[in-house]
């Protein structure tokens, strides 16, 4: 709940400014917060790393593509749509792999992303390699610029993922798959249904990106598959869970509101591409120094001054 | 299939085109898979009988490839020689990495999740690395047998296929006696398999990998100047070999070296017929399609242990 | 007599050309003690995992409770009653030890029909194992708090807690002291008053005689004697798979 108030305030008070920038560069933040936070189900409570996350984020974005040209349909529907698209694709992926070790699911995750682009670039129906344009409506009715609606329409996004997680947190399932991430076996032998769970985690995962994904194509205008496969996405997703700390739902959205606003600002000022070598760099180190993650950092420190 | 043949046209000539379409692309794939089988089996060391998800070897090739390029560009070097230089440096690079790689991850038992995060983020950080500085354009080298091509009866081999398939096969020949008849070799097999039997025999089972891990890495080295040859390069040109690599290993089963190369034939001929009847936009797809029905009908490879 | 609660027929595991298990027979009657031995590497771990799913076995069959198990998975088992410790403990490490008690309560003794815990049931059971283990002071401790005996504990408990039928300690007691072995073997005897069958796995000889109705012992994956423990440990090829170690 408490969420939801936090929200409304960030939403208001954004349109306090008057620049539309701001919706803009906090969309992409927003965006972001939900990618982490659905690659943290199933890479931090579970353990389980998925490196495709740009698959399921650009078969959100494709299902729109695909809807639009024969029938456009309001955004929350899409949004709908691209969550159960993913969502399948996530679970087919899933049965196919995870009965097998951890390793060999994340680089079919990999591999995925490329093969997913491969089907897209070869599609003409959805633009090919030469992308599709979507013309985006100037207005919209109660709000005002179409581009403060997307920006609800993903703040909305962000509390629904936000609020799955920390109520899985909390949960019986949260215990069971930190049980997966822990010791498989013993999970197994402890009664943990593991493959079930883990299905639950990947498609959970799977469709919160897919509804990332599906309001992108009206976000940007034109939709091609370098960008909408592109490296930044299934980086991000991973880095901001890491540095943010992964064990809890408060860790993604840190590192995406910190990463995020970096990232924007570095774009701007910098170039794009030394923005992504940063990142990459980010990950490593905090991989290698602090494994968990700012919230690990924070409470490290908290817990040394109890002492 | 005949039906698309027909459709061209070639009449009378129908049924020896279509002979050599096929030996075309079954020699092709058997080239093509030979390199394969370079680039694979670094990887084939890291992950079959270390169990460390190296992801980020085809960005080592990629960096091999483009040593192999400045070096070739500003001084002529043949681009094979010019690897064999850098092995030492690679295997010293390899040796570095599995440090850090122990320290942080494996001796705390966190290799699961924050071991391949370190990887990736090798892989990316050393993809963007290179675009800083030499740019998205398509990068080749130049050397004697790049552009010819024998010809034995209908078949077409063309050098630059050719030359690194004999490279590679006899960096596998190289490497198979080195593990097979040296002591370290030897460790090296057996680390995988009792890591205290081969404590008690006074050798450390961490050194042991750190070599290990360093061979595999040197691979890179040589993988990348025969990529180069091969194909221009570009540095996303690594992630599409990810793909490649661990359906090799799967299909080929884990820790066996032999199964790595006849892995890599069936894939490069998979690919190679797929190019040739299907069009070459779907190459990308058919290693992740072997590498999920190995996963599906038998993980364990052909040759597994 | 008791029914059959464990019938092991024919089982064989290989590991590519190693046979780790050779054709093994063998039942356990509801509410006997058995005690397991064998020199290491002769197949006890690899038979518990085979027998609880863990690993699946090449050939033969394994009946539990008069249902063939065979192609049940490892948490169907447990759910089913049968509940193993590790040899080596395997704790959840970012659970506190109340919460990995927590865990089998949740996903297999409530997931068992009839009338699940409630959220206070379930933390006075917790309670209650910690304390038959003597973990009850490190109820809010993480695992890698633990010294190597109280890690061990931990796992019996954590089997325990699953309330099993068929209860495997493998190797629970490995470095516990004199009278904490007379412990837990004391506590093995009164779980098996309270009904529980009880297969114990151990190298600690005394132990294991003093708990087991009944010996079975194992060398390089064959079952080589099964009987009264005073026969079984004179038999002479017991003795010379002993002392040929």
């Amino acid at each position: 709940m408490i969420l939801i108030a936090v929200a409304a305030v960030v939403f208001f008070g954004a349109r306090l400014v008057s620049n539309d920038y701001v919706f803009f560069a906090g969309y992409t933040v927003l965006q972001f917060v939900v990618l982490a936070t659905a690659w943290n189900i199933l890479g931090g409570y579970t353990g389980y790393v998925n490196f495709g996350s740009a698959a399921f984020f650009a078969l959100g974005a494709y299902a729109t593509v695909f809807l639009h040209k024969s029938y456009p349909l309001p955004i929350p529907l899409l949004i709908v749509i691209g969550g159960i698209v993913s969502g399948i694709v996530g679970l087919g992926m899933g049965y196919l792999t995870l009965r097998l070790r951890g390793a060999f699911f994340a680089i079919a995750t990999l591999a995925l992303a490329v093969v997913l682009q491969t089907l897209v670039v070869n599609w003409d129906y959805v633009g090919g390699s030469r992308g599709a344009y979507i013309i985006r409506p100037n207005e919209i009715e109660f709000i005002g610029p179409y581009i403060q609606y997307l920006f609800l329409v993903m703040l909305a996004l962000a509390v629904l993922a936000l609020t799955i997680a920390r109520g899985i947190e909390r949960s019986q399932l949260g215990y069971g798959f930190a049980t997966i991430r822990d010791d498989e076996l013993a999970a197994e032998a402890s009664g943990v249904p593991t493959l079930r769970l883990k299905l639950i985690a990947t498609t959970l995962s799977g469709a919160l990106m897919g509804m990332a994904g599906a309001p992108f194509p009206y976000y940007i205008g034109y939709l091609q598959p370098s960008s909408a496969f592109g490296l930044e996405y299934a980086v991000n997703s991973i880095a901001m869970p890491m540095i943010g700390g992964t064990t809890s739902w408060v860790g993604p959205l840190i590192g995406a509101i910190l990463l995020g606003s970096l990232q924007q600002i570095a774009t701007v000022t910098i170039s794009s591409v030394v923005n992504l070598l940063i990142v990459g760099l980010l990950l490593v180190a905090f991989v290698i120094i602090a494994p968990n993650g700012i919230v690990g950092l924070v409470q490290g420190w908290t817990r040394g001054r109890a002492k | 299939m005949s039906a698309s043949w027909q459709e061209r046209g070639f009449g009378g000539k129908e049924v020896d085109l279509s002979f050599d379409l096929l030996i075309n692309a079954l020699i092709a794939g058997i080239l093509l898979g030979g390199f394969y089988a370079a680039v694979t089996i670094g990887v084939s060391i890291s992950f079959g009988i270390l169990d460390i998800v190296n992801i980020a070897h085809p960005a080592f090739i990629i960096l091999g490839s483009y040593i192999a390029y400045i070096v070739n560009a500003r001084l002529g070097i043949d681009p094979i020689a010019i690897s064999i230089i850098m092995l030492p440096v690679f295997y010293l690079l390899g040796a570095g990495i599995y440090q850090i790689y122990y320290e942080s991850f494996e001796r705390r038992g966190q290799e699961a999740l924050r071991g391949l995060s370190f990887f990736f983020g090798l892989l990316f950080v050393t993809e963007v690395m290179l675009i800083l500085v030499f740019g998205v354009d398509y990068r080749y080298v130049e050397a004697a047998y790049i552009g010819p091509s024998w010809r034995i009866g209908v078949v077409d081999l063309p050098l630059r296929m050719l030359v690194p398939c004999i490279a590679a096969l006899v960096l596998f020949a190289a490497l198979e006696l080195y593990l097979s008849y040296t002591f370290i070799g030897r460790a090296i097999a057996a680390v995988a398999q009792d890591q205290l039997a081969l404590r008690l025999m006074g050798a450390s089972p961490i050194r042991i990998k750190r070599i290990a891990f360093g061979i595999s890495i040197a691979t890179a080295a040589v993988a990348g100047a025969l990529l180069i040859i091969i194909q221009p390069v570009e540095p996303s040109v690594g992630r599409e070999y990810i793909g490649r690599v661990f359906a090799i290993c799967v299909l080929g089963g884990l820790g066996s070296l032999p199964g790595t190369v006849i892995g890599a034939m069936l894939l490069g001929i998979i690919e190679s017929f797929t190019a040739t009847f299907y069009g070459p936009s779907w190459a990308p797809a058919v290693a992740f399609g072997v590498l999920l029905l190995t996963l599906a009908f038998r993980p364990a490879g052909l040759l597994g242990r | 007599m008791a029914s059959l609660l464990l019938e092991v027929t024919g089982l064989s595991k290989r590991f590519g050309g190693f046979v780790a298990l050779d054709g093994i027979d063998l039942t356990v009657a509801e509410g006997e003690r058995v005690g397991l031995i064998g020199p290491n590497g002769s197949g006890k771990s690899t038979l518990v995992n085979c027998v609880c799913g863990t690993l699946v076995n090449e050939t033969g069959t394994v009946r539990f409770n008069g249902e063939t198990v065979d192609g049940l998975l490892t948490h169907e088992r447990t759910r089913r009653g049968m509940a193993r410790s590790f040899q080596l403990p395997r704790p959840f490490m970012t659970l506190t030890v109340a919460d990995n008690l927590r865990v089998p309560l949740l996903y297999t003794v409530n997931a068992r029909p009839g009338r699940a815990l409630s959220p206070t049931e379930l933390g006075a059971r917790c309670t209650e194992l910690l304390q038959l283990v003597g973990l009850a002071d490190k109820a809010t401790h993480l695992p890698r708090d633990l010294t190597q005996v109280e890690m061990r504990k931990l796992e019996l408990a954590r089997a325990m807690a699953a309330e099993p039928k068929l209860l495997i300690a493998d190797e629970s007691m490995a470095g516990l002291s004199h009278s904490e072995v007379d412990d837990i073997v004391g506590l093995l005897i009164r779980l098996n008053e309270r009904g529980i069958t009880i297969i114990l796995i151990e190298h600690i000889m005394r132990a294991v005689m003093k708990f087991s109705q009944r010996l079975i012992v194992l060398v390089s994956g064959k079952k080589i004697a099964d009987g009264a423990p005073d026969t079984v440990i004179r038999d002479a090829e017991v003795e010379r798979a002993y002392i040929g170690q």
